[in-house]
């Protein structure tokens, strides 16, 4: 903080500006890692085959809207880009405000470099991947948004899994029984609030550990919804589990835009509601008063209740609100996507959204990004798998677990979560 | 605060003998925790009861007719748990071959379930006892087919490369957490999808693969490289091992200078900080000893229970380790009971599967459920009235992500 106002305010004596150690290590931490990287994709540049990587620009369409680019020149072109931007990170030769962009030029050269090694001679269906990614991370938008909402209040989420099961399971078995896309979504809201409120109850009221809380949740819902899944939903499967997918309804006009129209604005309400939640809950968090008194519990209880606000009724309606939204997020795994439910469908999808929260730094913003992250690497592995390059497909599902850890370890560094984050509030 | 208001009356009575205040709750707190830990299981069981009822077809047909015979409808009910429970008791405990099976399914949950304890002690929130037991399996099982050694020696190598494998893993954790302060909860999380990605990957190397299997299968592990077992039950003498593991970290924790500094940091890292303690330092050491924890849980796998290597071999012992941990309290003895506990849970769960089709996910339930009264001895004494209020129950193990 301070370090940025003393580059501006003496902005005459050249960019050596002072640097308080700790800005320096990390700052030397970061390039390393980032020119580790610039150098692997211009290896891999360097090893890209001759001829033309072919990016197909619409899903399904073989023909036209072909994008096709001599792979090794652009490779190494978008290599050596990247070793450019690590440079200049570590010899900081970009004001310090700016120096995170070069880390952004950085991860899409390498992106880049990469997908021209891997579609060298080849066809790499980009359309899809960027379909692919939205689809992978819908859900974890809405559940690391949910993880936003809870945590800015001081309550941890570590549940976030749990209620995703629910979301699924009751939006399957609801739409299943009525037809009705509708009452699925409200009833996967409504299973999510539920499992909510047990968060709620026993951390706010029984000062339950809430990372304990959160493990136990999750064990609970995957339990119970395997039972019923079991007794219910297998015996009866015709009726109880066959819900309707989602059709995808275009928004006209921006779905014509072409390449991006109809890869985001040809989706699911599902779909609507997230880019919807991410806006709103940025909004409330930070432009009104109820989101001004969720992040003043969630960071000094004691203050907020000083003066005047109900703290514990304030923890209530974030840790609802969020259950609300993590419902959602299950619900998109069943009606958003695979239709019918099967046991421990949502596969740790809600620890990747509780992540990607971290990663973002507790911000909905920051969530959304890293949540897109995590759908773009899973996507690229399968896109991958069918254009089959050298690299063994179990290999490629760790990238973006391993990514995270570097992330989280050289990146991110000490993250400062809300100061009150996990303790109950309890007055004397 | 209802919770208050309630036990008020409850109380009321005591001020006209003010002497029996501190004896009613003058139980030792072992006793007050047992007594508690008891009224949740009882809680559970009833949960358990109503899920057994509303999913038993006869109680469905019974609830028919409820109009004209509503008697039917509770003998029905009565009959279904009966049967239930009681597949689940004998399956559990009822004869020699039950009980070993449950000690069986107990041996890696209680090594499991102390690598979350210890962590617990030192603050640190272990998730990944998942991983560090698979990657400790990995080493374990390819020492035991890879390798042709003598007697003894041969499994000593492997159940140490299973605890080297084990310790490796969870020691980045704790680098991680000192070096970078990246959470221990995010890392662990990360690294058992890594883990099981690395398992899945290496079952298709030849290295790793049975020759002439088309499927993920290693060969079998050496006999010389089996722990050996109890007669012609599947107990092996890996229990006898986990009970020894208990046994270390109690005296770690309690008689060791290590220990008091684990428990010092996980008490209070910056006070522990300002007393000359390297809170980095009891961070590694105890995910190292956590991880070497789970590792053994792995060979206990992969050398007793499964012999071969699949990517099933860590089922969901990593994970159950975490709700034994926390049943047990973060305490070695308490995690021994817990695992014995959810070890019978399991066998009898799959006796009650095969008996009366209620599924096996009900025992799932029932742990759940038994954890989260623990945890809430508030609520369990707001069912149960008799109960004393407790001392540091409920004591906070893991703080939050600031902690």
């Amino acid at each position: 903080m301070s370090d940025t106002t003393v580059t501006d305010t003496v902005r005459e004596p050249a960019p050596a500006a002072i640097e308080a150690p700790a800005d320096r290590t990390r700052r030397l931490r970061v390039g390393g890692l980032m020119l580790v990287f610039a150098l692997i994709g211009l290896g891999l540049a360097i090893f890209t085959g001759g001829g033309k990587a072919t990016f197909q620009l619409v899903s399904g369409d073989l023909e036209n809207n072909l994008l096709g680019v001599p792979a090794q020149p652009v490779a190494i072109v978008l290599g050596a880009l990247g070793i450019f931007a690590a440079v200049a990170y570590v010899m900081r030769r970009v004001p310090q405000k700016y120096s995170g962009w070069l880390a952004v030029v950085l991860g899409v050269c390498f992106i880049g470099a990469f997908l021209c090694w891997a579609a060298a001679g080849k066809t790499f269906p980009l359309a899809n991947q960027f379909q692919g990614t939205l689809n992978f991370a819908t859900p974890l938008i809405l559940g690391a948004l949910a993880g936003v909402l809870c945590e800015r209040a001081g309550v941890i989420n570590i549940a976030i899994e749990g209620q995703f099961l629910v979301g699924a399971f009751t939006a399957a078995v609801v739409s299943s029984t009525t037809g009705s896309a509708a009452a699925a979504l409200v009833a996967a809201a409504v299973s999510g609030v539920l499992m909510a409120w047990l968060l709620a109850v026993f951390s706010i009221k029984y000062l339950v550990n809430q990372v304990v809380l959160g493990v136990v949740l999750v064990v609970f819902a995957s339990g119970i919804t395997g039972y019923l899944f079991d007794q219910f939903l297998q015996e009866d499967a015709e009726a109880l589990n066959t819900p309707s997918v989602l059709s995808a309804v275009k928004i006209p006009g921006l779905g014509d835009i072409p390449f991006i129209g109809p890869i985001l604005f040809n989706q699911t309400i599902l779909v609507y509601l997230t880019y919807l939640a991410v806006a709103v809950v940025t909004f409330v968090l930070f432009q009104t008063r109820w989101g001004l008194r969720v992040r003043a519990v969630g960071e000094h209880p004691k203050a907020a209740d000083t003066v005047g606000i109900k703290v514990k009724r304030v923890r209530y309606s974030a840790v609802l609100w969020a259950g609300v939204l993590a419902g959602l997020g299950g619900a998109f795994f069943t009606v958003g996507y695979a239709g019918s439910f099967s046991k421990e469908m949502t596969a740790g999808n809600g620890f990747i959204a509780l992540a990607a929260l971290i990663m973002g730094r507790w911000h909905p913003i920051g969530a959304m990004v890293a949540a897109l992250f995590f759908g773009f690497a899973t996507q690229l592995q399968s896109q991958l798998q069918i254009i089959q390059t050298p690299i063994p497909g179990e290999l490629l599902l760790m990238a973006p677990y391993l990514a995270t850890v570097i992330a989280v370890a050289g990146l991110v560094g000490r993250v400062r979560a809300p100061k009150a984050d996990g303790e109950p509030y309890v007055t004397e | 605060m209802s919770n208050d208001t309630a036990t008020e009356p409850e109380q009321s009575p005591a001020p006209a003998s003010p002497v029996k205040e501190p004896a009613a709750s003058g139980l030792p707190s072992w006793a007050v925790q047992g007594l508690v830990s008891l009224s949740a299981i009882v809680l559970a069981l009833v949960v358990g009861a109503i899920l057994i009822i509303v999913g038993d077809d006869e109680v469905k047909a019974a609830v028919g007719y409820f109009g004209a015979a509503p008697l039917d409808t509770l003998s029905a009910a009565a009959t279904a748990v009966g049967e239930a429970y009681k597949a689940l008791a004998v399956g559990a405990l009822g004869g020699m071959n039950p009980i070993a099976e449950s000690l069986t399914q107990a041996t890696p949950l209680i090594c499991g379930g102390l690598a979350v304890s210890l962590a617990f002690r030192t603050g640190l929130f272990n998730i990944g006892a998942q991983g560090q037991l698979i990657i400790g399996a990995i080493l374990a099982a390819y020492v035991g087919f890879a390798w042709h050694l003598p007697p003894v020696l041969h499994l000593v190598l492997a159940v140490v490369a299973g605890l080297i494998g084990g310790a490796i893993w969870g020691g980045v954790v704790g680098l991680l957490k000192a070096r970078t302060g990246a959470h221990e909860v995010i890392v662990t999380i990360m690294l058992n999808y890594v883990a099981i990605y690395l398992l899945q990957w290496l079952l298709t190397t030849t290295t790793f693969k049975r020759p002439g299997r088309e499927d993920p299968i290693s060969p079998i592990v050496d006999p010389n490289a089996q722990y050996p077992q109890f007669g012609d039950t599947r107990l092996h003498i890996g229990f006898l091992l986990a009970l020894l593991a208990a046994v270390f970290v109690w005296w770690l924790l309690n008689r060791s200078t290590i220990g008091f500094e684990l428990r010092a940091v996980g008490a209070n890292a910056d006070a522990s900080r300002t007393a000359g303690m390297s809170v980095g330092r009891a961070y590694i050491i105890a995910m190292v000893v956590a991880g070497a924890l789970a590792g053994l849980a792995g060979t206990q796998q992969v050398l007793g229970t499964d012999l071969p290597l699949t990517d099933g071999v860590a089922a969901t012992v990593g994970f159950d380790a975490i709700t034994v941990a926390l049943l047990g309290r973060g305490t070695p003895l308490g995690t021994v009971l817990a695992g014995l506990l959810f070890g019978a849970l399991n066998a009898g769960g799959l006796q009650m599967q095969l008996q009366t089709q209620t599924p096996l996910t009900l025992t799932t339930v029932l742990q759940a459920v038994i954890v989260l009264f623990v945890a809430a001895p508030a609520l369990v004494r707001s069912v149960f009235r008799f109960l004393p209020k407790e001392r540091g129950i409920g004591a906070v193990l893991a703080k939050g992500w600031n902690g």
